[in-house]
């Protein structure tokens, strides 16, 4: 059916605009402000960045919470695992001990009882046992688990000659806990006999009032008695080999790791960048010079040019070359980074954008920082991630050979070499740094993550 | 947070999972591959170690681990202890250690010490490797290669007690005026520079081993660098030598006592200084025995392993510096250092391996006197740890140098962990009782000696291991004349005690000058005695006879043997 | 190529050439007499020594006889390890160190390549962080703790078993080269593992990717011969050095495991200060450096042909 309707001039009317036209929905960004902008969305970065925040906190405010001197050894509490204050008994000072002799009556293989000659302390514990005839001496075993059936005696802590010798008195490293003490008869021939007499002791942790004041436990001697139980030093995360706290020498140590593992791969990446991007942009001639030179700077032996620094700087004995140290590791780490980015600009210099960017009558400078190094970025930030646990550990290993920090001064990468000895019975010496120095470079690489993400073209504009 | 594309369920990247897979095995397939190439490759050249069992005993057998490449097998030149301890089961000299420590005959059958000389008479059937016999003219020509200025051997003094052997290496006279002469070939003639009391130990030491010219000569620049360059008289030879991978001993059939030695084999298929490879060595049965740390005693003892203890002999002291500029050469600063150290604490808590004994000596407890123990004998003034006393004798030593407060000390020491530990140790130490600060100057070793000659230290960790088995060893330390006492220590009357001690035959008066320098050291706070070193260590039970010692071959494998029922 | 080549080399001898002289100068200045010993020695018998060695010869004289020995190839004598020869240490210590490392490398060149390429596939999720978390745990200790705790677990191993199924320590068989060259190259894997990943990352963006999906190329050909083969450039360039590096470099894994290898008789001599072990390891792995690096050049080219060699 025909409906053609007839359409005057009157049915059209002009539309009202009502509405303003959609405006472009965000205010143009420049590519750095676009990364900003995706950096501070990026959760990794805010994540990384938190991170970065504690540990300096840790470092700058942790010695000033935690007052106890790093360097302060607790030789009563060596290598101890983290746990709660421990208490000790005082006593009256120990009095240097002759021994006992007696004349052997009876024959044997084995000496008989075997008994304490006083209680048993973390001071000395003091062993007496009636002689037999024929024995040229007696051997003194002690184990920390019990001998029987198949006579693992442990430790010989030594050996006294003579038969009529009863006695022995041990020092050495007592700890309160339960020893099992074994006396060994040496026949004529000084062999030992194969029958053993053992002895349970409980040994209990005890010191002597001027000791206490000595450690600084207390300030006199008047303020306890004989009898008094008096709390030890607290470490919540033990102690190390010469019994420092653990915690004190983290937040200190905090301060030279930090500054070492962040600041030297700072600096030497961006000497390897510059070196690197000029390499691997100019080419020719320059590029094999400067490769040639890098080459030359790798195949140095690293331990003998370390010691010539250290001589170089003339740090004396003793003292914490730390900045010189910074440009030894600066000097000698470069190279590595500078091929990789020279691999890089290689590559990239043969891309499209970058004669377009050249056609475009751009300069060379603006190329290689506004085009080449933003996509060189990824291999960058790895490269960084992982120089940052290799200065640490690479400033552990110098402070051996005396460069670096000066003892009683502690680092995380030294504690870390000192924990690898008492990785079996105390990981904790170990664990604790070899956690830090994880955190420090998980934030690193977080960081390196978001930075990548936030700057990576290909991404920008996308949320 | 942007993705480009859905990661998982894309078709892509699920080949491209499979294709990793298949680059992975494809990966781990070359590798297998390449390893048996290149193992095939190498075996082209040498090289091969056991991976067998520490002890076979049908083989009789035995698979030890040893630190380091012997360095120097020419008995003439040699200064460390790895080739001291090959040398000392390959070779022989006049005379050896048994068991018992004792002195008894080795390639001597008979001798006779005097006051100006001695005589040997060497046994009919000491033969070399090759079957050749041991005879005087070797002796002579080995000692003779020692003094030898040429042969610039550092050890050359040891032999300073042979007339004119001084005054030969320091080229002053020829080298047939060395008083050695080989009546023939069964007697050995000996003149002494001057009286000494102990030769006949000394005769048991490596330099005085011997040498055939003619295998000397026919080697000549490549005597001792390899096995093929040395021949044998001692009762193993060596059978095998790759550098600074493998050695091994075997037997040696030609050996006059050969029927006494129980074992066939001793195999060294393992060069490593690291203790702790030593020890997984022995938990996996490849070795015999290994050296514990105090890091390894708790697991030593939970794995019900049977210990072993003996003194190595040495002894470990801190070293003053006597030079004119120096304020340890002020006795009040040394003796306030003598008060406050403790070597019972540093032994039993820092230390804390059994076998270290707290030292209050210069003579270690094992040195024998007369007729027992020298420190049973001539105890030593005992000094007890006193820190109010050590106050007042650094006020005096403030006042005498004219100083308020005394400057840092540079305590000089070596790159080894226990050397840290026991130098921060001190350095609290000195602190926390006295208020002094010591500066640790940590060197490696070559660049240690240096500064150590140069005097470029106030206190310097030091330790002494005994040549022989006298106290003469220790007791001439710290003698003006003698260039280990680098601290340039000189006192007359020291001197005078040590001269007493070497020239005299007499045991009393010996012992007594040994006494008096005993006095003196302490007295005059001449050095800090730490501890005198002990070594604990895990054996098979099943290997008897190992003779561990301070002084000679150690450990001595000659008198070992297997015994299947411990 | 041929020119280049040439170039490269004559360049490179050059380069080792610097290398000897600057170690030659730093081992003169740094303090120590290498002849010292614990026992003092008399002036006479250190004159006896220097004369033996040669060192008291002036250094201009020494250095030419250095420089004029190893044109001929020959390296003098050892001063700790008396009468041996260093072309001796060297040649009998290398291959094993040599077979060492490349096994190392190739072990972390594959691995690093394999998980690299699953971290950026599966990136964000589940495997990518359990495998950066690996890394990073991995690179957060020391090398020896590594080396120690392969050793160890090896000693479980074996216990558990009841035989000896890889020996522990030592060298000589296939069975030893197994675990001490997988504990040597974690490390650099470790490296290529994020290498890998960034450069996969950056690829699989990239236009000509999305050209070739668009195209309609089998995902099979796009992964390994486009994205692969352009991510790899990164590891290359690491691997020249890294061989070098790893091969020298060996001391830790070399120490723990009793392989009798060059790492460890480069790292003993500068502690000894033996002169002539130096010079010789110096020189040879300055060689070899420059060597490994002008293979890795070469395959920049064959890899990416755009990347034009001048």
């Amino acid at each position: 059916m025909n409906t053609v309707e007839r359409f005057n001039p009157l049915d059209f009317e002009p539309v009202v605009i009502e509405r303003q036209v959609h405006a472009i929905s965000r205010p143009s960004l420049s590519y750095w402000q676009d990364a900003g902008r995706r950096l501070r969305s990026n959760w990794r970065a805010s994540a990384s960045l938190g991170i970065i925040v504690g540990l300096v906190a840790f470092a700058i405010a942790g010695p000033w919470v935690w007052r106890v001197d790093p360097a302060a050894q607790d030789i009563d509490q060596i290598s101890q695992a983290p746990s709660l204050p421990s208490t000790a008994l005082i006593v009256e000072p120990s009095v240097p001990w002759a021994g006992v002799t007696s004349e052997p009556i009876r024959a044997g293989q084995a000496v008989t009882e075997l008994r304490l000659a006083e209680p048993a302390t973390t001071q000395t514990v003091r062993l007496v046992w009636e002689p037999v005839l024929g024995a040229t001496g007696y051997v003194i075993y002690r184990s920390i688990y019990d001998p029987a059936p198949d006579r693992a005696l442990g430790l010989p802590l030594g050996d006294v000659l003579g038969a009529q010798r009863a006695s022995y008195e041990d020092r050495l490293d007592l700890d309160p806990t339960r020893y099992w003490y074994s006396v060994v008869v040496l026949d004529a021939s000084r062999a030992e006999q194969d029958a053993y007499t053992t002895l349970v002791v409980d040994v209990v942790r005890a010191v002597s009032p001027e000791e206490a004041v000595a450690r600084g436990w207390a300030s006199d001697t008047a303020a306890f008695g004989v009898g008094d139980q008096i709390t030890l030093p607290f470490h919540p995360l033990g102690t190390d080999y010469l019994g420092r706290d653990m915690l004190a020498r983290l937040a200190y140590g905090a301060r030279v790791s930090l500054f070492i593992g962040v600041v030297a791969p700072l600096v030497f990446v961006l000497i390897g960048i510059v070196y690197g991007s000029i390499a691997g942009f100019v080419g020719g001639r320059v590029d094999q010079l400067l490769m040639r030179f890098a080459e030359f700077v790798i195949a140095l032996p690293f331990l003998l040019f370390m010691i010539l620094f250290k001589i170089a700087f003339g740090i004396g004995p003793g003292e914490s070359g730390v900045f010189p140290m910074l440009v030894a590791l600066v000097i000698l780490d470069w190279p590595p980074t500078a091929r990789l980015v020279r691999g890089q600009i290689l590559q990239i210099r043969q891309e499209g954008y970058v004669s377009a960017s050249q056609l475009l009558g751009a300069k060379t400078g603006y190329l290689v920082f506004r085009h080449m190094i933003p996509n060189t970025l990824g291999v960058i930030l790895v490269t960084l991630t992982f120089a940052v646990p290799s200065a640490i550990f690479t400033e552990a290993f110098l402070s051996f050979i005396g460069m670096g920090v000066a003892p009683p001064t502690a680092s995380w990468g030294s504690m870390a070499n000192e924990g690898i000895r008492t990785m079996l019975p105390h990981p904790h010496e170990l664990i604790f740094p070899a956690v830090f120095i994880s955190i420090a470079v998980l934030a690193f690489n977080l960081l390196g993550d978001g930075l990548r993400d936030a700057l990576d073209v290909r991404m920008r504009g996308r949320e | 947070m942007s993705t480009q594309q859905p990661a998982y369920r894309d078709p892509m990247s699920r080949t491209a999972v499979r294709q990793l897979l298949w680059l992975g095995a494809a990966g781990t397939g070359g590798f297998i591959a390449l390893m048996v190439a290149l193992a095939w490759a190498s075996s082209l050249t040498g090289g091969g170690a056991g991976g067998g069992s520490g002890i076979d005993f049908e083989t009789k057998t035995i698979t030890i681990a040893i630190e380091d490449e012997p360095p120097q097998l020419d008995s003439t030149r040699v200064t460390d202890t790895i080739s001291f301890r090959i040398l000392g089961h390959v070779m022989e000299g006049l005379l050896r250690y048994d068991a018992k420590n004792q002195v008894v005959p080795g390639v001597a059958e008979r001798w006779d010490i005097r006051p100006t000389g001695a005589t040997f008479w060497l046994r009919e059937n000491a033969r070399w490797s090759d079957g050749q016999p041991v005879t005087a003219h070797d002796f002579v020509f080995a000692w003779r290669k020692v003094v030898d200025p040429v042969n610039a051997s550092q050890y050359a003094f040891i032999l300073y007690y042979l007339k004119n052997a001084e005054a030969i290496n320091t080229k002053k006279l020829a080298l047939d005026q060395l008083g050695v002469q080989a009546l023939s070939d069964r007697v050995l003639e000996v003149q002494f520079e001057r009286p000494v009391a102990f030769f006949d130990k000394l005769v048991t030491f490596g330099l005085y081993f011997p040498i055939r010219e003619d295998f000397y000569a026919s080697r000549g620049e490549r005597y001792a660098a390899d096995a093929d360059d040395l021949i044998f008289n001692g009762p193993f030879t060596m059978t095998r030598w790759v550098h600074g991978a493998h050695v091994r001993l075997e037997k040696n059939p030609q050996y006059w006592d050969h029927d006494a030695i129980r074992l066939n084999a001793i195999d060294m298929p393992y060069v490593t200084a690291d203790a702790t490879a030593v020890i997984n060595l022995f938990k996996d049965g490849s070795v015999v025995s290994a050296g514990l740390g105090s890091e390894q005693l708790d697991e030593a003892m939970k794995l019900r392993w049977n210990l072993g203890r003996y003194d190595d002999g040495s002894l470990w002291y801190l070293d003053f510096n006597f030079r004119p500029d120096r304020v340890t050469r002020n006795l009040h600063l040394r003796k306030a250092l003598q008060l406050i150290n403790d070597p019972g604490e540093l032994v039993n808590k820092v230390i804390a391996i059994p076998g270290f004994r707290p030292a209050a000596s210069l003579f270690p407890s094992w040195l024998t006197g007369i007729s027992g123990p020298f420190r049973q004998e001539y105890p030593p003034p005992t000094v007890t740890p006193d820190v109010e006393k050590a106050r007042e004798h650094l006020e005096i030593a403030k006042r005498e140098l004219g100083l308020t407060e005394i400057p840092p000390l540079v305590l000089l020491t070596d790159d080894t962990p226990n050397a840290n530990k026991q130098s921060e140790y001190f350095q609290s130490l000195f602190r926390r009782t006295l208020g002094l600060e010591i500066r640790i100057d940590k060197q490696i070793f070559k660049q240690r000696l240096q500064k150590t000659t140069d005097g470029d230290f106030d206190i310097v960790s030091a330790g002494w291991g005994p040549d022989y088995a006298d106290p003469l060893t220790f007791g001439d330390l710290y003698a003006s004349w003698n260039g280990n006492n680098r601290g340039l220590y000189s006192n007359p009357a020291l001197d005078a005690q040590v001269r007493i001690a070497q020239g005299s035959l007499d045991p009393h008066v010996r012992m007594k000058a040994f006494a008096e320098i005993q006095r003196i050291m302490i007295e005059d706070a001449v050095h800090l005695p730490n501890y005198e070193r002990g070594r604990v260590f895990v054996q098979d039970p099943r290997l008897k006879g190992v003779v561990r010692r301070a002084v000679g071959t150690d450990p001595d494998y000659t008198n070992a043997y297997l015994a299947e029922n411990p | 190529m041929l020119t280049y080549t040439l170039k490269r080399v004559v360049q490179g001898i050059v380069t080792v050439w610097f290398i000897a002289t600057a170690t030659f100068v730093a081992m003169h200045a740094v303090p120590g007499d290498p002849l010292a010993n614990q026992r003092a020695t008399t002036e006479q018998i250190r004159q006896n020594l220097q004369a033996r060695y040669g060192l008291d010869r002036p250094l201009i004289e020494q250095y030419g006889i250095f420089i004029g020995n190893t044109l001929q190839g020959d390296f003098g004598i050892s001063f700790t390890q008396a009468n041996r020869r260093v072309n001796d240490i060297i040649f009998e210590s290398f291959p094993v160190s040599a077979t060492l490392g490349v096994l190392a490398v190739v072990f972390a060149a594959f691995g690093g390549v394999v998980w690299g390429a699953l971290t950026a596939i599966y990136r964000n999720r589940l495997p990518d962080h359990i495998i950066t978390f690996l890394v990073i745990l991995g690179i957060s200790v020391p090398s020896f703790v590594v080396a120690a705790l392969g050793q160890l677990a090896l000693v479980d191993i074996n216990a558990w078993l009841g035989f000896s199924l890889l020996p522990v320590a030592g060298w000589g068989s296939v069975r030893h080269m197994i675990v001490p060259s997988m504990v040597l190259g974690l490390g650099t894997m470790a490296y290529l593992t994020r290498l890998m990943r960034s450069s996969m990352l950056e690829i699989t963006g990239s236009d000509f990717i999305r050209t070739a999906r668009a195209k309609g190329l089998p995902s099979t050909r796009i992964f390994l011969k486009h994205q692969l083969r352009n991510a790899i450039l990164p590891v290359v360039t690491v691997l020249g050095p890294a061989i070098a590096a790893i091969t020298t470099g060996g001391f830790v894994v070399e120490l723990v495991f009793a392989i009798p290898g060059l790492g460890r008789s480069f790292v003993q001599s500068v502690q000894q200060l033996d002169y002539t072990v130096i010079m010789g390891t110096t020189v040879f792995y300055g060689a070899f450096l420059v060597f490994m690096v002008i293979v890795v050049d070469l395959l920049y080219g064959l890899i990416d042909p755009r990347v034009r060699l001048e």
